[in-house]
């Protein structure tokens, strides 16, 4: 199965956090990119630029909407994704607690609604 | 009805669901659609119910269920299911019957849906709902009025989770030892509760609830047979057996109820406090302690009046010790409270429960007001100990039970 790791973290306190601290984070991410995709199970990831280049559209009486900022203020923003292929919800589990967002922040796992399974479903 | 025929139909029932289970187990195991696994084999179980009673168990129980369920229309089922999955599915399965015939059994695949029922990633509270149907067939309405709630709830959250099961690619297996203890422990609290819903009926006069017991027993049988090398599989079984044993002696027969130190000892099961004791001490074989081996211990040390000597309190003391240092909660802490007023006196007993009345949880739960209102008479402390008893009184819902406690109260004030 193919699973979306969605990656929330308090973006102020990284932007605020000590310039070694920062190293530390982004080291730690390079080896879990690795291990990902030494694995096999790498599909996709990226990082994400913050809430504050963020824009938001919507389309209302035929006219676009667009404000700046991000869908939902929420405690923690979206920061970044992991697409990865994993046998299980428990090996999507294994990977999503070794992403260094696990500790610091929130890594939401989405499985992916593949399109076979939907149409074949209509 | 007369008893024999009524066994019969028990019996008759229970090989159904045990068939009905294992082709369930095996079918959601390759499918992981367990939805549909029931779909698939509901009619043909809704037969055997109807018949097997009258015509005897067959011979081959799965094959039979298969046969019917292949004959049944399954333009239900496809509408269901994504093309023709349950139709190729119930094909493979009856095909590799058919290979097997030789008599051997199908593979039993039950404890693997157990552990998919009881994921940490299902909702805690529908896990053993979801065991009761998935294992034993039972339909959302049984269910929902065994846990007191609407049969619309209850279906709806069954749903669910069966979806989540699927869409969330939740594994059929038995984890690695590594992170066995804690899966095993969600499956043993699901068979737990499926027990404790039954047993908090405990005149039975509920037969739903009565039977749920009965089923809490046979889950845990099923385990306990599946993975015998398990101590804490063994301690929930001999656990379970224990307060099984002493159902018939928990209520006089005005209905009244009776506290464990005044049951007669004589309307106790012997034949399953045998069966617990030898459980036990299979498991403590292991030397591996846990919640479950303790309490049955502590059930072990309760039930030693049979053997003429007097309860066991230090015993029970050191047992709650032990458990409250591996499964501590409110209720452990207020059974160790009245532990040791037993082995220490009434004043040290007090003086456990005291510390642990800033604990908010407590002021809405009966046996602690309860404990406490025992201790406090002991001790000549009539006012406060009143005072006790009414909030007791106040917070229990069983009518047998306030009873009890009025009495109590009521002998009290007299003296």
């Amino acid at each position: 199965m193919r699973y979306m790791l969605l990656i929330y973290n308090d973006e102020t306190a990284m932007a605020n956090a000590p310039k070694e601290q920062t190293q530390q984070v982004l080291a730690a991410y390079g080896a879990y990119t690795e291990a990902l995709h030494k694995s096999g199970a790498w599909l996709a990831g990226e990082r994400l630029r913050p809430t504050q280049a963020t824009t938001s559209v919507r389309l209302a009486g035929g006219k676009t909407n667009v404000l700046d900022g991000p869908y939902a203020d929420t405690k923690e923003q979206l920061a970044g994704f992991y697409m990865i292929e994993a046998a299980d919800i428990d090996t999507a589990i294994e990977w999503a607690a070794r992403c260094p967002a696990a500790s610091t922040g929130t890594v939401e796992l989405r499985p992916i609604w593949e399109m076979a399974e939907y149409i074949a479903a209509e | 009805m007369d008893d024999r025929s009524e066994i019969a139909r028990a019996a008759a029932e229970a090989a159904a669901r045990r068939s009905y289970g294992k082709l369930v187990a095996w079918l959601a195991a390759r499918t992981r659609d367990v939805a549909g696994a029931e779909d698939a084999l509901a009619d043909a179980f809704a037969a055997a119910l109807e018949r097997w009673p009258r015509t005897g168990v067959p011979a081959q129980p799965e094959a039979w269920l298969l046969a019917v369920a292949r004959r049944r229309d399954v333009d239900a089922v496809r509408r269901r299911l994504s093309g023709e999955a349950a139709r190729d599915h119930l094909k493979l399965i009856a095909e590799e019957m058919e290979a097997r015939m030789t008599g051997e059994d199908l593979p039993d695949d039950r404890l693997r849906l157990m552990f998919a029922c009881a994921h940490p990633a299902i909702e805690s509270s529908v896990r053993a709902p979801l065991i009761l149907q998935t294992i034993l067939g039972f339909d959302a309405a049984t269910i929902a009025s065994a846990f007191l709630v609407s049969p619309a709830t209850m279906g709806q959250r069954l749903v669910r989770a069966k979806a989540r099961i699927r869409e969330t690619g939740i594994p059929f297996r038995v984890p690695e030892q590594a992170e066995l203890g804690d899966r095993l422990g969600a499956v043993l609290e699901a068979i737990y509760a499926t027990f404790a819903e039954g047993w908090s009926d405990p005149t039975g006069t509920d037969t739903r609830r009565r039977n749920l017991a009965t089923e809490g027993i046979w889950l845990g049988r099923l385990v306990a047979s599946l993975m015998p090398d398990e101590p804490e599989v063994l301690g929930l079984l001999a656990l379970m057996l224990f307060a099984e044993a002493r159902r018939s002696a928990r209520r006089g027969p005005e209905g009244d109820f009776v506290p464990l130190a005044e049951q007669d000892i004589a309307l106790w099961d012997d034949d399953l406090i045998d069966e617990a004791e030898a459980l036990l001490v299979r498991a403590a074989q292991r030397e591996i302690i846990g919640r479950y081996q303790l309490e049955a211990a502590v059930q072990s040390a309760h039930t030693a009046r049979r053997r003429g000597s007097g309860t066991d309190w230090a015993a029970i003391r050191q047992l709650y010790d032990a458990l409250l240092s591996v499964a501590g909660s409110p209720v452990v802490a207020i059974n160790r409270a009245v532990a040791i007023a037993e082995t220490e006196g009434a004043p040290a007993g007090l003086a456990a429960l005291y510390v642990l009345g800033d604990d908010k949880r407590l002021q809405d739960y009966q046996p602690y007001w309860a404990a406490r209102a025992g201790l406090l008479a002991r001790l000549g402390n009539i006012k406060h100990a009143a005072e006790a008893y009414d909030r007791a009184i106040g917070l229990e819902r069983d009518a047998a039970v306030r009873r009890f406690l009025q009495g109590e109260k009521a002998r009290l004030i007299r003296n």
